[in-house]
C-alpha cells in the first residue's frame, strides 16, 4: 500500500444539486458503516444553511456549511477552492461528488491537487477487503463495465444522479459546522450568462414509462401513435440517436449512453434496432420491451418481452388492449 | 497570430469491441484504433482559427509509437506538427499520471494561447485530462463548449450544461474542452492528405521531458483497474405472439400487468 493510505477519515459527500446529494447520502452511509467512520455532507453556496437539517435528516453525522455571498453562482475556482481547503483540514477517506457536468470537472481538478485518483460516472461502489473503495463504470460505448480499485487517498468517485435510491428522512442529531472563509482563490472566469434549456414538465429519466421509437418509425408525424400509447401508460416518448442526428427531426437529447441514460420502470422500443450505443443508456430498465419486424434485431437479446412484428400494427393494438383492460378494472 | 495545442487520444474504435462470451472478458487488443471523436471537433476549431488568424496549431498525444499513423489524420485535416509522447513506463497510467506526462510536454512546447481537448474520449470517456491538465499548468479551464469565439486575448464561450447554457468569459491562455456542437469536423481531401505526408511527428520519450519515473504508469497511478467486462443480461426473453396484432398486443399487456409494470 502506498503512503497517504493513512489518517484519512470520513465519507463525505457534495454535489450542487440537492436529490443527488441526498441519493449519494444513502450510499455513504453505508459505505461509513462498514468502514466505523461517519458520514459528512458539505453545504456551499450562498443563504444555503436551511438545508443542513435535510442533509442530517438524511444520513449526515456532521455538515460542513459554508455560506458565503460570493458563492451565490456557481463559479469555478471559489467553489473549487473552498473545496481544497475543507479536504485539506479534514481529510476525509472517500468524497463522493455528483457526477453533473460542473461536479465532474471540479473533482477532476480537486484530485488533482491532491494527487488524488478521480472516478466519474460511477455505477456501483463497494469496499475491498481492506477498505478501499471499489468503483464500477461504463466504458468502450457501453460494451464494458470497468471495475477499479483506489491506491491512494482521498478516494473521489463521482456518482450520476439516480444511481442509488434516496433513504427515507428520519428525525435525527448531527453536528452542523459553519466554516468561515475570508478569502477565496481569485475566478479565472467570469459567468456572463446563464439561459436555462427549456425541459420537459417531468425529466425522461424521472419517468415511470418510456416509449422510444427508433429508426423503423417512417415519419415524424407517426410519433403520435408512441404518444397515444404513452397517454394510457402515463409516460414520456424518447427517440434514438439516428433521429435526432441523421433524420433532425429532434434537438439533441436522445436515449443512449451519450444523452439520456435511463431506468424506468418499463421501457417500450418501438422500431429500435438495439445499437450498443443506445442499449447501453437503456440497460437499467426494470422491464424491457421491443417491438420490430426484423427477428434478428439486437434488441431482442435484451429484452424481457419480444414482439416480433410492425409497430404501425402492434402499437396501436397495445393501446387498445391497455384501455379495454384499464376499463375493465 | 494565434499558437494553439490540441490534445489528441488514440482511441479504440469501440463499436469493433469484441467480448469473449465464456469469460464475459472485453478484448480490445485487435478493436481498430482512430483519433477519438470529439478531439476531431477541437482540431477543426483549432484549424478554423489558424485559417481566421493565422498562427500555428500542434498536437500533442501520449500513448503507444503507432499513434503516428493515426495522428496523420490530424496533420491532413491541417494541424502544422504533432507530438507523440511514448514510454514503456507510461503503461498502466491513469488520468492523474497521463495528465502529468501530458503537462511536462506542454510546459517544454512553451507558451499557447488556446488548448484544447474533446469533452471526454470515446473509449474510456472519463472526461478527466482536460480539467486535470488545466489545473496542472494554472491555467482558465471551460469545459462543454459548444460556441467560440476569441478577440484579442478575450475568449467567449457558450457552454452546454445539463439544464442551462452558460456564457463564459476568460482571457487567454485558456484550455477549453469541446463537445460534438460545436462544429462539423472537414474530411480531409486527397490533396491535404499527400501533404501531410511532409509534416514532422516528432516522437519524445520519457527521458526527453523532465518526467519523475514514479509519477508515471503503475505506480504513479491513484487507480488500477482490476477487470473490464462486458455487462451481464438477464433478461427474461418471452417472445408474445398471437394470430392477430390485436392477440399479441393483448397478451403483451395482461403480461405487463401481471408484471406490475402497469396499474390497471
Amino acid at each position: 500500500m502506498k503512503a497517504g493510505m493513512g489518517e484519512h477519515q470520513g465519507v463525505w459527500v457534495y454535489s450542487e444539486n440537492m436529490d443527488l446529494t441526498l441519493e449519494m447520502l444513502s450510499k455513504a452511509s453505508e459505505l461509513a458503516c462498514k468502514l466505523q467512520t461517519e458520514v459528512a455532507a458539505l453545504l456551499i453556496g450562498h443563504e444555503v444553511k436551511v438545508q443542513a437539517d435535510q442533509l442530517v435528516g438524511y444520513g449526515a453525522n456532521k455538515v460542513y456549511v459554508v455560506d458565503n455571498p460570493a458563492l451565490k453562482s456557481f463559479q469555478s475556482e471559489t467553489y473549487l477552492s473552498t473545496l481544497t481547503m475543507l479536504v485539506k483540514e479534514h481529510k476525509p477517506e472517500i468524497l463522493l461528488v455528483g457526477s453533473t457536468r460542473k461536479g465532474r470537472e471540479l473533482a477532476a481538478r480537486l484530485a488533482t491537487r491532491f494527487e488524488a485518483g478521480c472516478v466519474p460516472d460511477c455505477t456501483s461502489l463497494s469496499l475491498d477487503g481492506q477498505g478501499r473503495l471499489i468503483t464500477e463504470r461504463v466504458v468502450y460505448g457501453g460494451n464494458g463495465s470497468v471495475t477499479q480499485v483506489f491506491q491512494t487517498k482521498p478516494q473521489i468517485a463521482c456518482v450520476p444522479p439516480r444511481t442509488f435510491e434516496k433513504a427515507g428522512f428520519t428525525e435525527r442529531q448531527g453536528e452542523i459546522i459553519d466554516i468561515n472563509i475570508s478569502q477565496f482563490e481569485p475566478p479565472k472566469t467570469e459567468i456572463v450568462e446563464v439561459k436555462p434549456i427549456e425541459v420537459a414538465a417531468v425529466k425522461i429519466e424521472e419517468a415511470k414509462v418510456v416509449v422510444v421509437g427508433g429508426r423503423g418509425v417512417e415519419k415524424k408525424e407517426d410519433f403520435k401513435l408512441l404518444e397515444n400509447l404513452c397517454y394510457v401508460l402515463g409516460g414520456q416518448v424518447g427517440y434514438t440517436r439516428p433521429l435526432a442526428e441523421d433524420r433532425k427531426w429532434f434537438k439533441g437529447d436522445w436515449i443512449g449512453l451519450s444523452g439520456h441514460k435511463i431506468k424506468p420502470v418499463l421501457y417500450i422500443s418501438c422500431g429500435v434496432s438495439g445499437v450498443i450505443q443506445h442499449v447501453a443508456g437503456i440497460r437499467d430498465s426494470q422491464i424491457i420491451v421491443a417491438i420490430n419486424k426484423d427477428p434478428e434485431a439486437p434488441i431482442f437479446e435484451m429484452a424481457d418481452y419480444i414482439v416480433v412484428g410492425d409497430l404501425y400494427e402492434i402499437v396501436p393494438a397495445l393501446e387498445n388492449a391497455l384501455k379495454k383492460l384499464q376499463g375493465a378494472s | 497570430m494565434v499558437r494553439i495545442l490540441v490534445c489528441v487520444k488514440q482511441a479504440i474504435d469501440v463499436s469493433q469491441v469484441k467480448v469473449d462470451t465464456a469469460t464475459r472478458r472485453v478484448i480490445t487488443v485487435d478493436a481498430p484504433k482512430k483519433i477519438s471523436d470529439f478531439d476531431k471537433n477541437a482540431l477543426e476549431e483549432a484549424i478554423r482559427l489558424k485559417e481566421k488568424l493565422g498562427g500555428e496549431v500542434i498536437t500533442l498525444t501520449v500513448g503507444p509509437e503507432d499513434a503516428k499513423t493515426t495522428i496523420r489524420e490530424a496533420l491532413a485535416m491541417g494541424a502544422d506538427k504533432a507530438y507523440i509522447i511514448t514510454d514503456p513506463a507510461f503503461e498502466g497510467s491513469d488520468t492523474l499520471a497521463t495528465s502529468y506526462v501530458l503537462a511536462e510536454a506542454v510546459k517544454k512546447l512553451g507558451s499557447f494561447d488556446l488548448i484544447f481537448c474533446g469533452e471526454a474520449s470515446v473509449d474510456s470517456f472519463s472526461a478527466q485530462v482536460g480539467p486535470r491538465l488545466a489545473e496542472r499548468l494554472s491555467i482558465s479551464l471551460i469545459t462543454y463548449v459548444k460556441k467560440l469565439s476569441l478577440e484579442g486575448d478575450t475568449v467567449t464561450v457558450e457552454r452546454s450544461l445539463e439544464d442551462s447554457y452558460e456564457t463564459i468569459r476568460t482571457k487567454t491562455p485558456v484550455l477549453l474542452t469541446v463537445t460534438k456542437e460545436l462544429n462539423e469536423p472537414r474530411i480531409p481531401s486527397l490533396m491535404s492528405i499527400m501533404k501531410a505526408s511532409k509534416k514532422e511527428v516528432v516522437v519524445w520519450k520519457a527521458a526527453d521531458l523532465n518526467i519523475a519515473k514514479e509519477k508515471v504508469g503503475e505506480s504513479g497511478s491513484a487507480i488500477k483497474i482490476l477487470s473490464v467486462l462486458a455487462p451481464k443480461v438477464e433478461r427474461k426473453k418471452i417472445v408474445i405472439k398471437g394470430e392477430t396484432p390485436a392477440e399479441t398486443a393483448e397478451k403483451l399487456a395482461r403480461a405487463l400487468i401481471q408484471d406490475g409494470a402497469i396499474k390497471r
